[in-house]
């Protein structure tokens, strides 16, 4: 297959402009500017609509104003103790997910029969909104950090084990008849040829757990009034009233956090499993 | 014509992939153009059919230099897989390049007949085109280039990606519709067989930065065979002129 | 050829087989639900009633009214189908703003590449964070939560349109430029179908998601719906009606789910066709 048809001709007046692989440093350089591009317009649209005042500035404070607000959180030891427990909550919940889902997640997914058994009842129990369980978590275990470990990891568990499975499942069979060939018995099959192969989407079960979880645990501090948290830090400041720029900032912080991890988690992946994505057409 | 004169593409300034390249195709011919991987050939074509613009030289079809796509042009890709829109059927991909040429919908549904018939592929307008095997997909693709009723048809590698047995029916095909249809044809193709097999003139291309090595006339008398035409003492002789050109170590002569 | 001395180990005819295979899809799910039963008679615990109680109570609240209603009783009409028709509402709004903002963003790198932090902030916002805000902007009605349903389901669609957008084949785009079909005709035909089936899975999680911010809009402030029936239930110490509420979510979200799969399997049909089949020449 002809090696040329993907790259574009950079000088090409017309035709689809299309990505390629430029030299490297230029094109990270680009890339990064781009970003930092790309937050400063962002803030500039949502300050001159705030600015705007469509709505009275108590409300719906400038953006300015709250992000001065999150810079004075970030220094505030108060703040960060808040989200140090939801990164707490969360971290520990988002651990426990994964320590129960990937050994079950492969134990299934290598048993043909146990994958056709258990499939339709994850299928059920996949919808389930872990919010939902916020009152009976509230009523089972409280509303400290307890509850929130547990309904994160309830929540968690669901991607990762359905990723898990599916990864194990469907393994390249002409990869696993190979191994047979040569002699390989099932445990060195599952070793070398199987979790290898599923690795990479058990990690990305993870990563979306990670952002899940993240959502759950405020959620769970926010509707359960939790004594400590982001989430319940959001619930103090909006119900003292007249701080929304507290509360926005609460949830932009909550936000930046979020689009941290994933971004972390990405680069991890493209790291560990980059070799998935030779070949592929760059993105 | 088509014209290409000094043909010279550089994808980034170091990389130079063709460096003199020029050849006149004249109306009613086929030409392969044949190369060592990496010579630019694709990229040639691309730049024939106006998908690219080349850093130097100029293309000129029927007189006037190419600036974008050319009307009355028509291209055939190797992957059929991926060039032939998988949500409508043979027809609805056949027809598609029509509806916008400003052809009453009957006159349309009569080049699809037509076409489909032309390749042997009649009934098969209301499948998908996964639906079908990869000679037959690539048939559609064909068809579909018929349809269009071009003056000129590109061909990039077209049987490189199905099995020998198909290829062979391909190449039948192709030519019993030049001589049908008098469509004049460029061809670019890695294998050497083909090129010989189905041309007028077979250019053979030089490793990159390429330049013409030769233009080979191929005085082949058609109707051509499959078995017949290859067991030939000419046929085996040009094949290995081709042949020799293109695995001689030198690939660059000195013409910076 | 003699087609007499294979021996075939045919041991299931075919209602056997029919029987084995429902086993095989539902016993672990009916198991799980005897098991359930049995341990809560035994130990009697409030918070997890029988699923026998969970059925009767059910029943009770939603099944008890009167036959010109199909049975439906008035819990039904004031608070599920207004759940119901703001997680829907929201949803399509979602959609109607994601699909077609995504393509316009999709087509220019540039655009991407702008707009990308922007987005991965605002999609990481969690729910639950924003209720406040759209509570003071936007009141406690049905208005807020189908805007906050709105704006968090957004994103899984916007985001798997610009990625479908952007990763049209190259081929494909080769093949339409080589035809010369017009601008306005590429959007048409080959992006939009291309990007469909990209576009679908983000539909299909945001769905998910909808129902996760339904409950949780209901869950603050509300005076009706599913959540906040769930709340009202756990603050009155109603287990046996809390769980009423989860079952009927979980039924929910996989109808829903089973719905949305039928009618992208519809649409997408030819693409489930084209993936499945790799070129045989």
């Amino acid at each position: 297959m002809s090696d040329l048809s993907g790259a574009a001709d950079p000088r090409a007046g017309f035709g689809q402009a299309r990505s390629f692989a430029g030299p490297h440093l230029l094109s990270h350089a680009a890339t990064a500017f781009r970003v930092v591009f790309g937050i400063f317009i962002f803030f500039l649209i949502l300050e001159s609509v705030t600015r705007l005042e469509l709505v009275p500035p108590i409300y719906l404070p400038r953006a300015s104003t709250v992000v001065r607000r999150m810079v004075e959180l970030l220094l505030d030891p108060k703040f960060l103790s808040h989200v140090g427990a939801t990164l707490h909550a969360w971290a520990v919940g988002l651990a426990l997910a994964t320590l129960i889902s990937v050994p079950i997640g492969i134990l299934i997914g290598t048993s043909e029969l146990a994958y056709k058994m258990t499939s339709p009842l994850i299928e059920f129990m996949r919808p389930i909104p872990s919010v939902a369980l916020i009152p009976l978590g509230i009523l089972l275990w409280g509303q400290g950090f307890s509850m929130k470990v547990i309904l994160v990891a309830y929540a968690a568990t669901w991607p990762i084990l359905f990723n898990t499975l599916y990864g194990v499942h469907d393994v390249d069979p002409i990869a696993v008849q190979t191994a047979r060939c040569f002699g390989l018995k099932q445990a060195a099959i599952l070793r070398r040829i199987s979790l290898p192969s599923a690795a990479p989407f058990i990690f990305t079960g993870i990563r979306i757990s990670a952002a899940i979880a993240l959502i759950v645990v405020i959620g769970a501090e926010l509707l359960a009034s939790s004594d400590s948290g982001i989430g319940s830090y959001i619930l103090f400041v909006s119900s003292n009233g007249g701080q929304m720029d507290s509360v926005l900032a609460g949830a932009a912080i909550a936000g930046i956090i979020g689009a941290l991890i994933n971004s972390a988690l990405g680069l991890i992946d493209r790291r560990l499993f980059g070799w998935r994505y030779l070949g592929a057409t760059p993105s | 014509m088509l014209a290409v004169e000094r043909f010279h593409h550089a994808y980034m300034p170091e990389q130079l992939v063709a460096a003199n390249i020029s050849f006149d195709v004249k109306a009613g011919e086929i030409v392969s153009i044949v190369g060592p991987s990496g010579c630019g050939k694709t990229t040639l074509l691309k730049a024939l059919a106006g998908l690219i613009r080349p850093t130097g030289g100029t293309i000129r079809f029927q007189g006037k230099v190419v600036q974008g796509v050319p009307d009355r042009l028509a291209i055939v890709f190797q992957e059929y897989g991926r060039s032939l829109l998988p949500w409508t059927t043979v027809n609805g991909n056949i027809e598609l390049p029509l509806r916008y040429q400003s052809i009453p919908s009957d006159e349309r549904r009569r080049r699809v007949a037509e076409s489909l018939q032309a390749v042997d592929l009649s009934g098969f307008g209301e499948r998908y085109p996964w639906q079908l095997s990869g000679g037959m997909q690539q048939r559609v693709a064909i068809a579909r280039a018929l349809a269009y009723q071009p003056k000129l048809l590109l061909m990039d590698e077209p049987f490189a990606s199905v099995d020998a047995q198909t290829r062979a029916d391909l190449e039948d095909l192709v030519a019993t519709l030049r001589d049908r249809f008098g469509i004049t044809m460029v061809l670019v193709t890695h294998d050497i067989d083909e090129s010989v097999y189905l041309s007028d003139r077979v250019i053979v291309l030089s490793r990159s930065p390429s330049i013409v090595l030769a233009q080979v006339d191929i005085e082949l008398p058609r109707p051509r065979d499959q078995i017949k035409t290859k067991a030939m003492q000419q046929f085996v002789e040009k094949r290995s002129e081709i042949a020799q050109m293109i695995r001689r170590p030198v690939g660059r002569e000195a013409h910076h | 050829m003699s087609t007499e001395r294979i021996r075939i180990d045919r041991r299931s005819p075919r209602p056997f087989s029919a029987i084995q295979s429902f086993a095989v899809r539902y016993g672990l799910g009916i198991a799980l639900v005897i098991v359930w039963e049995y341990a809560a008679r035994k130990a009697g615990s409030i918070f997890f009633p029988a699923p026998s109680e969970i059925l009767h109570r059910a029943a009770t609240l939603w099944l008890s009214g009167p036959p010109q209603r199909l049975f439906l009783s008035d819990s039904v009409f004031q608070d599920v189908i207004p759940s119901l028709f703001r997680l829907l509402g929201g949803w399509a709004l979602a959609v109607l703003i994601g699909v077609p903002l995504g393509i316009l963003i999709g087509r220019s790198r540039n655009l991407c590449d702008l707009v990308n932090p922007a987005l991965q902030f605002l999609r990481a916002i969690p729910g639950p964070a924003l209720i406040p805000i759209f509570i003071i902007l936007l009141g406690t009605e049905s208005t807020m939560r189908v805007t906050l349903i709105a704006f968090g389901s957004v994103w899984p669609i916007l985001l798997n349109t610009i990625e479908g957008t952007r990763t049209v084949d190259p081929v494909q785009l080769d093949t339409v430029q080589a035809f010369r079909i017009p601008r306005h005709a590429r959007l048409w035909r080959i992006v939009l179908p291309a990007a469909l089936p990209k576009i679908f899975a983000g539909m299909r999680v945001s769905l998910a998601l909808a129902v996760i911010l339904m409950v949780v809009s209901e869950l603050v402030a509300s005076t009706s719906g599913i959540g906040y029936r769930i709340q009202n239930a756990q603050i009155m110490f109603l287990l046996t009606d809390m769980w009423c509420g989860i079952v009927l979510l979980a039924l929910i979200g996989y109808t829903l789910n089973w719905l949305f799969l039928k009618f992208e399997g519809r649409v997408l049909g030819w693409h489930r066709g084209a993936r499945g089949r790799t070129a045989t020449s």
